[in-house]
């Protein structure tokens, strides 16, 4: 079987925060990425879109540093990727938030490991609290909160150590459907007003294409990147307008006939 | 992320939660009583206590056996041991090897329990041991220890030892090794070290899971501390019920059998107070329930 070549989309006119090239990984038996390549556009929100069991995850903590590739380099501006770094932070599918931490410290505990000074850091910490709505609940617990809330705090911690790239593992899978909206609201906001690169993981389509400047469709086993979509005329839309847009609709129908085939 | 939605939520929060005031409850007679209400944990035990010792003393008047006091006997009998001080004198003796077991279980306890729930390779080497410990009978280990250590202080503080330390190491380790993975990713991605992952994500992950281990532990030291002082060498609170009992005084018995309970209840709430400052949101819940 020939194995499809992939093909990064040109992007000529905006500068490359991160790319990875040639990424393979597998774990004991199982191949779960293939010589993968792709490249993930400054300022815009890219997300990793496939059935399950197609890497994306994967991926995502490759990029991070958490995992450590076989083979093939992952640079962020133009670094090459040895582990964790300061110009990333990650927001996890379950939250991660330390149940015996205050909302302030949670949101602080990403500067407190960077050795920031206490005063410095919960000022810090308290702007990007109420940045994300939650205002009040600064010596709440965890526990006292809603889902949605829960992960409010957990992109307020990403934010608040001002990282350059922003990694989320499906952020929003863990939050009930109407909080999902608004977060993806919010989202297009933030990739709006923030200079910053998102790399997105999802496993919903619709999601994908509502918040994505860049879609990279992933097939499983083993894993690669199949197509590059850029819906490009959605992110002029207002945010309201963007689910009855034509080229909305097609998109998604789209990338359901490629994938199709793929979900058992 | 607006302050509207925000509001809204504090609203929700605020009315969701019932009036602490509203007299859900009447006393005896029929009467509404708030202080009740407010006060209905510290209420029930004091009656589930009244309840026991009630019929501690029905028993005791039976009576259900020669050797069995009744309750107000035997807190006559304590009592008069507490005036004349001969409680204290054996506290002082049976505290000795019961607090410095503790103190080595606990440390060494949680440091080898940590060890191995990081390490495989401790793991290997050190579960076994204390599995071993677990199920070894120690009544029957007790003159082995003897040999070794004569009658001294030290065979007491091992008998605590052996008591209390597989509990504690078994659970510790459970708690290291069962900590959720993304909290340590995310430590990891936010540029933790070792040191601070160890440190500021497992140790107070795990730390319910430790305390409740300490918790048995220290029971299970009490237990130790007992049958030391009754199979070694009687001295202190083992030597009074021992005694009490070769010359029939079995108020006196029940007594420091019942001191020894109260003092194992009250250490056992410290612990829990200690808990409960050092960890305050683990009490709570877990984010990720």
């Amino acid at each position: 079987m020939a194995m499809p070549q992939t093909k990064p989309a040109p992007v000529a006119t905006t500068d490359i925060a991160v790319s990875a090239r040639s990424v393979s990984k597998t774990y004991g038996e199982t191949e779960a990425l293939r010589d993968m390549t792709i490249e993930f556009p400054r300022g815009q929100l890219t997300s990793l879109l496939g059935p399950s069991g197609c890497g994306k995850t994967t991926l995502l903590k490759i990029i991070a540093g958490l995992l450590e590739p076989n083979s093939g380099t992952i640079e962020v501006n133009g670094k090459p990727v040895t582990g964790p770094g300061e110009d990333r932070a990650f927001v996890f599918q379950d939250f991660a938030l330390l149940p015996w931490a205050s909302v302030m410290r949670n949101v602080a505990f990403g500067l407190e490991l960077r050795g920031v000074a206490k005063s410095e850091r919960e000022a810090i910490a308290a702007k990007y609290i109420a940045d994300v709505g939650l205002k009040g609940f600064e010596k709440s617990f965890p526990h006292e909160l809603s889902g949605g809330m829960r992960q409010r705090v957990g992109l307020a911690r990403a934010l608040s150590v001002n990282a350059d790239v922003l990694l989320m593992d499906e952020p929003f899978s863990a939050v009930d459907e109407q909080t999902r909206r608004k977060f993806q609201e919010d989202l297009l906001s933030l990739v709006q007003n923030e200079n910053k690169t998102f790399i997105f993981v999802t496993h919903s389509i619709e999601e994908a294409v509502y918040v994505s400047d860049q879609i990279a469709l992933l097939l499983p086993r083993p894993s690669r990147v199949s197509e590059i979509i850029r819906p490009s005329g959605l992110r002029m839309k207002d945010v309201d307008n963007i689910r009855r847009d034509p080229e909305y609709l097609d998109t998604v129908d789209r990338i359901w006939a490629l994938l199709r085939s793929y979900v058992e | 992320m607006t302050d509207q939605s925000q509001r809204t939520l504090a609203t929700a929060a605020s009315q969701g939660r019932p009036p602490l005031t509203k007299p859900a409850r009447r006393d005896f007679f029929g009467r509404l009583t708030p202080a009740l209400v407010k006060h209905r944990p510290l209420v029930l035990k004091l009656v589930s206590a009244a309840v026991v010792f009630g019929a501690w003393e029905i028993a005791g008047r039976i009576p259900v056996s020669y050797a069995f006091p009744t309750f107000i006997e035997s807190m006559a009998a304590l009592w008069s041991m507490t005036v004349d001080g001969s409680l204290f004198v054996a506290y002082g003796e049976t505290l000795k090897p019961l607090v410095v077991g503790i103190l080595i279980s606990t440390f060494i306890g949680v440091a080898v329990g940590m060890w191995i729930g990081l390490a495989k390779w401790a793991d290997w080497l050190f579960s076994p041991i204390f599995i071993v410990m677990q199920a070894a009978p120690l009544a029957a280990l007790i003159p082995l220890l003897v040999m070794i250590y004569g009658i001294g202080l030290t065979s007491k503080v091992f008998v605590v030892c052996i008591m209390a330390m597989p509990v504690i190491v078994l659970n510790t380790a459970g708690a290291v090794r069962n900590t959720p993975s993304s909290f340590i990713e995310m430590g990891q991605s936010f540029l933790a070290s070792r040191a601070e992952v160890i440190g500021k994500i497992i140790l107070p992950a795990a730390s319910p899971v430790i305390f409740s281990g300490l918790r048995l532990g220290v029971s299970a030291g009490f237990i130790g501390a007992i049958l030391a002082e009754l199979k070694i060498t009687p001295t202190g609170v083992g030597d009074i019920i021992s005694y009490s009992r070769s010359v029939a005084d079995y108020a006196s018995m029940y007594a420091a059998i019942f001191s020894i309970i109260v003092l194992a209840v009250v250490f056992l709430n410290l612990l829990e107070r200690i808990e409960l400052t050092l960890f305050e949101g683990n009490a709570r819940g877990y984010a990720s329930d």
